[in-house]
């Protein structure tokens, strides 16, 4: 039996608009959201009419929320549903979900608002106008109902997805009058319900989206599949900076599958297939000759050097003052006190998502469609109108579900530009690009490399009387986001550490402060890596912060607490995670306890870690991770985001580290890029103080504190610091 | 024309001798439900039972396998999502992205029918998947629960 036997023909039309299309006898089971619309151009859509961009109801009460962040595992699909539902007085049990394009959000004047899904913010940029949104789709349908009965809609309301006439106590569904609704003039004024009479925001709820991820239906964009489609596996120049310079496509336009071989750009070459293992082999069997360009002789020792002479370098970006430390860190030690300074170092790391990259496009000269796993629709969707060379108007984003994002699939759409480059040299078929992991690994966006360098005078009393904060190294926006600099600065370095912005500011008052960046931006493309610079301003401030105290033999907590007289939501926090670890009693025998705390994302997070090192080898037994994000939408959702922010940031202290050699990236795969896995995994207690009044984000905040908390209890465990990133660079003992 | 036999079903295709079995299932025969995730044996998104076996599919050649031995993937491993392993793993809403998660469910789901009890220690030296998002607890907590209701 042929591939072609094996999936027959089917047209588009059906095909698309089938939901879980029986195809060849085989169930392939997903859902293409707004497909209909898309394709069925004159088509009479089959869903009924919306009562407004946010909420549609059906006939029978099933309620459908339109969700414009995208879902890569955060809970974001289901804590914006939530909030929806709250205002809409729907039956929860009736709510799906699905997204909205972002080819429908321009021509609808951007009703949906922003796409971009990262920085913490699926949920808290959101907040207010979903839930406006819910409360407008309420007030239309029990006036709809109201003016059924001829009763003023004053005395009706709705619970449950049933609305109520109060004096009559006569009862209309959602669904017996979603038609009228959606043909009412939307309210102009909706009051939001107090966070305090929540019944569905706020609640543990379990997530919409697990049923099908346990049974391999659920559809990643790598397992996409459109009639007629090939299959493309792609090689750029391993070289940071380097171009194609030829390759021999009569090499392998002979073997089994091979239908092209394609240059894409100038950067990459990609071998077109009836399979992607097919692509693959031919891939590998491709001679290419490269242009490596001009970075050839750049590694990690060229780049530390230069990192390193940005830490006593006299220019430098100030990202936080308070009165003047470098003219008392002059003066040397106060009397009776002392001097205290360290330098670290953070290395780059790559997203490693377990998904690799991966878009499928199918460009015709009027129109241009994309399918990809996206962290923002509409960046991929601008990126297919200038990859493509048609308007926006006739290009398309579908988005389908994320293999994991942690910010490799936002600002970045590398991949989504190569597919559509791909497809554009062969019209009319649609081509599924999928990465390797070997070229995930070489074409990140990586976490950019820095090194700190602080100094700090400590009275004879142990209080800090002035401390200098020297970050060096790589700026993310100066590459990424040119735009978001300020006057040659790159503000997104200070994360957590400014004066007083309230996405993140410093919990330490210290009379004579000074924080600055000296900015050094090897050639390795920087990205925002989940937690950011967040990361590696936590690992530096609060193992300094350590072994300040310990300079001024004042055991951490104390001395954590002297400074953070003026900011109680970051004690509060790190008093919640040191009360749960058992700060005030001894550990066990060999056993070492750190604490960390940091604000970031708008929220406020600290940890207790408890370690041991054995024989070279470090256990971590516990970690109490403590959160405060304000308002808590699912409890359940923040408590996984929590746990799973342990994985990142201790693959990160631990193993994560991409080291460069002749300009490119040396590790290739898992086998040398080793992450944390379930062995390593310590025993995480969550402890949520969510205080009200604004509204944090946790699936990145976490991460930062992960680091420094095993690190300062290794040093409680064995006396000795690391200051240099990963720790199995070293021997621990 | 090859032969495999795949969740109780001969199928036929028509790949090269070396293809790996996660490629003749995800493309030749259309069960996406088995990842891809690193090519090389070492993240278990690949994951599948080949005689009853957790056997990573993507570094093996569909010609080693004989048409009578019996591979079972995420789609076949119960009809309607009612394996206890698939049963707590929805209990405990263990997933994130739910990438690598077919895999995860199909290395424990091996490693109970070896061994209905683990312990900790066994499950963190039988489940050796890679995840990203930072299930490791939940999965742990739910083969704990599989087991128990495996037993019951």
């Amino acid at each position: 039996m042929t591939i072609a036997q094996k999936f027959p023909a089917v047209s588009r039309r059906n095909f698309l608009a089938g939901a879980s299309a029986a195809v060849g006898g085989l169930s392939l089971g997903f859902h293409i959201p707004f497909a209909d619309k898309a394709f069925a151009q004159g088509a009479a859509s089959p869903l009924p009419p919306e009562i407004n961009a946010w909420v549609v109801v059906k006939p029978d009460d099933t309620v459908v929320i339109r969700v414009a962040r995208s879902e890569m595992g955060q809970g974001t699909l289901t804590g914006l549903a939530q909030l929806v539902a709250e205002e809409l007085e729907c039956d929860w049990s009736k709510v799906t979900t699905e997204y909205p394009s972002p080819g429908d959000n321009l021509k609808r004047n951007r009703v949906w608002g922003s796409y971009s899904t990262g920085g913490s913010r699926g949920i808290r940029d959101s907040h207010d106008y979903v839930r406006k949104g819910g409360a407008a789709a309420r007030e239309m349908l029990i006036a709809a109902a109201a003016a059924q009965w001829g009763v003023p809609a004053g005395e009706c309301s709705a619970a449950n997805s049933v609305i109520t006439h109060g004096p009559s106590r006569r009862t209309l569904r959602f669904g017996e009058v979603t038609e009228a609704a959606g043909k009412l003039t939307p309210p102009t004024d909706v009051k939001l319900k107090d966070p305090k009479d929540w019944q569905i925001a706020g609640k543990p709820l379990a997530r919409l989206d697990t049923a099908d991820k346990l049974t391999g239906k659920q559809v990643y964009g790598a397992d996409l599949k459109l009639p007629g489609m090939l299959n493309a596996a792609v090689k750029a120049c391993p070289v940071f900076g380097g171009t194609v310079a030829s390759f021999d496509a009569a090499a392998v336009e002979k073997m089994p599958g091979v239908k092209k071989v394609v240059k894409v750009d100038d950067t990459a070459v990609a071998v077109v297939a009836d399979t992607w293992w097919r692509a693959k082999t031919a891939l590998d069997a491709l001679p290419i000759t490269w242009n490596e360009g001009p970075n050839t002789g750049v590694s990690s020792a060229s780049i530390a050097e230069m990192l390193r002479a940005g830490l006593d370098a006299d220019e430098a970006f100030v990202g936080n003052r308070q009165g003047d430390a470098k003219a008392e860190l002059a003066k040397g030690a106060p009397a009776g006190g002392k001097i205290v300074t360290a330098s670290y170092a953070f290395p780059y790391q790559n997203h490693a998502t377990m998904e690799p990259m991966n878009a499928t496009a199918l460009y015709t000269p009027e129109k241009c469609e994309v399918w990809v796993p996206t962290q923002n629709g509409e960046s991929s969707l601008a990126v297919v109108a200038e990859a493509s060379g048609l308007p926006v108007n006739q290009c398309e984003v579908y988005k389908l579900h994320l293999g994991g994002g942690f910010g490799r699939r936002g600002n970045f759409q590398d991949y989504v530009r190569q597919s559509v480059s791909i497809a554009k040299q062969m019209p009319g078929t649609p081509v599924k690009l999928l990465w390797s992991r070997e070229e995930d690994m070489l074409h990140g966006n990586y976490h950019p490399t820095t090194q700190a360098k602080l100094t700090a005078a400590l009275d004879a009393q142990g209080n800090v009387t002035a401390m200098h904060m020297r970050i060096s190294g790589q700026s993310i926006l100066a590459t990424v986001r040119p735009e978001g600099m300020q006057g040659g600065m790159d503000p997104v370095v200070f994360q957590g550490l400014t004066a007083n912005l309230p996405e993140g500011h410093l919990g330490y008052t210290v009379p004579n402060l000074l924080i600055d960046h000296a900015m050094r931006n090897p050639p390795i493309p920087p990205g925002f890596w989940r937690g950011v610079n967040l990361n590696q301003n936590a690992i530096y401030v609060e193992c300094f912060i350590d072994e300040m105290a310990d300079a001024a033999g004042i055991e951490p907590l104390a001395f954590r607490r002297k400074l953070m007289v003026n900011h109680p939501k970051h004690l509060a926090v790190l008093e919640a995670a040191a009360k749960g670890i058992g700060w005030d009693t001894p550990p066990a025998e060999g056993r070492g306890r750190g604490l960390a705390q940091i604000m970031g994302f708008g929220s406020y997070v600290a940890a207790a870690a408890e370690v041991s090192v054995t024989n070279g080898e470090l256990t971590v037994h516990r970690i109490v991770a403590a959160t405060d994000p304000g308002h808590a939408v699912n409890p359940a959702q923040i408590e996984r985001q929590v746990e799973g922010s342990f994985v990142y940031g201790l693959s990160a202290c631990l193993y994560g580290e991409c080291t460069v050699k002749g300009g490119r990236m040396e590790q290739e795969n898992f086998d040398t890029y080793e992450v944390m896995r379930l062995a390593q995994m310590p025993a995480v207690e969550t402890v949520l103080v969510p205080s009200g009044g604004f509204w944090g984000g946790v699936g990145e905040p976490t991460i930062a504190v992960a680091g420094p908390a095993v690190l300062n209890a290794v040093f409680a465990a064995t006396g000795k610091r690391y200051r240099s990133l990963p720790l199995k660079n070293h021997e621990l003992s | 024309m090859a032969r495999l036999t795949v969740n109780g079903r001969v199928e036929e295709f028509e790949a090269e001798p070396d293809t790996p079995l996660l490629w003749v299932l995800r493309e030749q025969l259309g069960m996406t439900g088995t990842k891809f995730g690193c090519g090389i044996a070492q993240c278990g998104a690949c994951t599948v039972h080949i005689d009853g076996v957790a056997t990573r599919s993507c570094v093996m050649p569909v010609s080693s396998i004989e048409e009578s031995q019996k591979i079972v993937t995420i789609e076949g491993l119960s009809p309607d999502g009612s394996h206890p392993v698939q049963k707590a793993w929805l209990a405990l809403d263990v997933p994130q992205c739910g990438y690598c998660q077919t895999g995860m469910i199909m290395a424990a789901a091996s490693l109970l029918d070896t061994n209905p009890k683990p312990s900790d220690d066994d499950i963190a030296a039988e489940i050796t998947n890679i995840c990203r998002c930072g299930t490791y607890n939940r999965v742990r907590a739910a083969i704990h629960m599989a087991a128990g209701d495996k037993a019951g």
